[in-house]
């Protein structure tokens, strides 16, 4: 069911991560980004492994939470291992049949990127699962506030977010219970051929832009009530402040960086 | 013979994340056929996780429905006739319509059925005619017309299907008080009429009162109280403890017992006068 996604859930909890400034986790989290992109071999890419299970535990974040955040990309993740696995060639050929070869650099390579993949949006998905989307807008808007100068509208920006994460609850719920609804008339929606499920969505599409654009003019008034224009001169119920750990937190993902880099230029490791 | 039949039904939402939770948990209840049962609770106690077991809309994570004699998730059983016998019409029903006329968006259901086009036109003007959708709306787009009108295109989408057992979540609430008497009018008429089983799920306890037999009370996902209206009624204690509120005249009637005064639990204010006149 669409309830099961839980890739960009928010899951509260009480731990450090969950008490971490957001702006510092943002960092941290661009940081891992990196981290990932820099590690030039297996060391490298284990140690930044490592370190995202680290950040798992101290999030108190089941691991098997993220596994089944992982299933609805799972094609993606097999698509570009199978893809690097046949089309890399160099090193030793190790199997061939017909024009299928498979060349030591092509497993290399597949694991590598399976790997990458799947540490990224493991990664990303503790961001979310320990900031709630309010918290990660605001850092979003604070850490992008020097813009400002150059009359970037910063925070419309933000608010657009914030808007628009608010509501993917929302539709998602409206969703299910519009499918119910035409399931409870017959609506044929997961079974038939895709000509069939084609049409079948038509029922489904059109109420929700219904509701959508009702809900949208609905906030917009509600806004306008309230004397809502913008970002200027408003003053937060909750401001960022960031303590101690937050600097604690942040260095040890730098030093875990630095060490994924180096490790990468160190010719003897693998 | 028993319209429909949960034994020990289980129900787990989120499983496996931190929300996980028990919605229904070991719920046995049997609507006999011809019944007009309501089904009362506070929010959030399964009222509507139930119904949508009824027709195959939700799988139970344990437990069995029987449906007319049939288990509707044993093997072989082809889970869309549970949709067209047992018709679910879902709270605020009107954000359900999308067709380009009302007409169309009756025969939505009929049509998914399978039956002939003269059948679907017959099925559709029976069932405008027993919700009152005027002709003339019948060629109109269903968002030109107002929310009480729209509620009884939607209504009348599954009367078309012709249910033996008929589901209502909450079918009057956010209507005027016209529309409000209007719908449920109907639909009781339609009942008696057609000879269909209802149950009516709906926080309006004086609605409960004036048109059920039955009452399930729901609480956290079990079947707290369930018998005739008027004895579930007379448990006011325990409705109190589950949130709910009986209509004024009943709790009337019940102070009146405490002071020795027993003219039971009427529903209605004319039923206790004539209690009360018998005296």
């Amino acid at each position: 069911m669409l309830k099961d996604i839980t890739i960009g859930q928010f899951f509260p909890g009480d731990s450090v991560l969950h008490r971490q400034d957001p702006r510092f986790k943002l960092i941290e989290s661009i940081i891992f980004i990196a981290m990932l992109f820099a590690a030039q071999n297996f060391t490298a890419i284990f140690v930044a492994t490592l370190f995202a299970f680290f950040a798992y535990a101290v999030g108190k974040i089941k691991i098997s939470l993220a596994l089944k955040g992982l299933k609805p990309v799972l094609p993606l993740i097999i698509f570009s291992g199978v893809l690097n696995l046949f089309f890399i060639t160099g090193g030793e050929l190790l199997w061939q049949w017909q024009f299928i070869s498979i060349y030591e650099n092509g497993i290399e390579t597949a694991v590598f990127m399976v790997v990458r993949v799947v540490a990224l949006i493991a990664g990303m998905s503790l961001l979310t699962y320990t900031t709630s989307p309010i918290m990660l807008t605001d850092a979003i808007e604070n850490l992008l506030a020097p813009l400002k100068k150059v009359k970037f509208p910063v925070h419309e920006l933000a608010m657009m977010m914030t808007i628009a994460l608010r509501f993917i609850p929302t539709l998602i719920e409206e969703t299910d219970r519009i499918m119910s609804a035409q399931k409870a008339r017959g609506a044929q929606l997961d079974t038939g051929s895709l000509k069939v499920r084609v049409k079948a969505l038509v029922p489904v599409l059109v109420p929700l832009f219904v509701s959508a654009f009702k809900r949208a003019s609905d906030l917009a008034l509600a806004m306008e009530c309230r004397c809502y224009r913008g970002g200027e001169g408003r003053t937060r119920l909750r401001t960022l402040k960031s303590a101690a750990i937050d600097g604690v937190c942040l260095t040890v993902t730098l030093v875990v960086a630095a060490a994924v880099i180096a490790v990468g230029f160190v010719p003897w490791i693998i | 013979m028993s319209a429909v039949t949960t034994t020990n039904l289980r129900y787990i939402y989120g499983a496996g994340t931190p929300f996980e939770a028990a919605a229904l948990d070991g719920t046995d209840f049997t609507a006999e056929e011809g019944a007009f049962i309501g089904i009362v609770g506070h929010t959030g106690s399964g009222k509507t996780t139930l119904v949508q077991h009824l027709n195959g809309l939700l799988k139970p994570t344990s437990g069995t429905v029987v449906l007319f004699g049939k288990d509707i998730w044993a093997k072989g059983y082809d889970i869309r006739a549970a949709r067209f016998e047992a018709g679910l019409v879902f709270q605020f029903s009107e954000y359900q319509l999308f067709e380009e006329t009302c007409y169309k968006d009756i025969a939505f259901g009929p049509k998914n059925m399978g039956l002939s086009d003269s059948e679907v036109d017959t099925r559709v003007k029976e069932a405008a005619a027993a919700m009152e959708v005027k002709d003339e709306w019948l060629t109109k787009s269903p968002f030109d017309l107002s929310g009480g009108e729209k509620r009884r295109v939607a209504l009348a989408g599954v009367l078309a299907m012709q249910p033996r057992l008929l589901i209502l979540d909450e079918p009057a609430a956010g209507l005027d008080p016209s529309g409000r008497e209007m719908v449920l009018n109907r639909i009781s008429k339609y009942r008696s009429d057609n000879n269909v089983t209802i149950l009516l799920v709906s926080h309006s306890m004086e609605d409960i009162a004036r048109f059920t037999d039955k009452v399930l009370v729901m609480s956290d996902g079990k079947v707290l109280l369930y018998g005739d209206t008027e004895d579930v009624f007379a448990e006011d204690g325990v409705l109190a403890e589950a949130g709910l509120a009986l209509p004024q005249i009943t709790r009337l009637a019940l102070l009146l017992k405490r002071r020795g005064i027993n003219i039971g639990a009427p529903r209605t204010v004319e039923e206790a006068a004539k209690r009360l006149l018998s005296l």
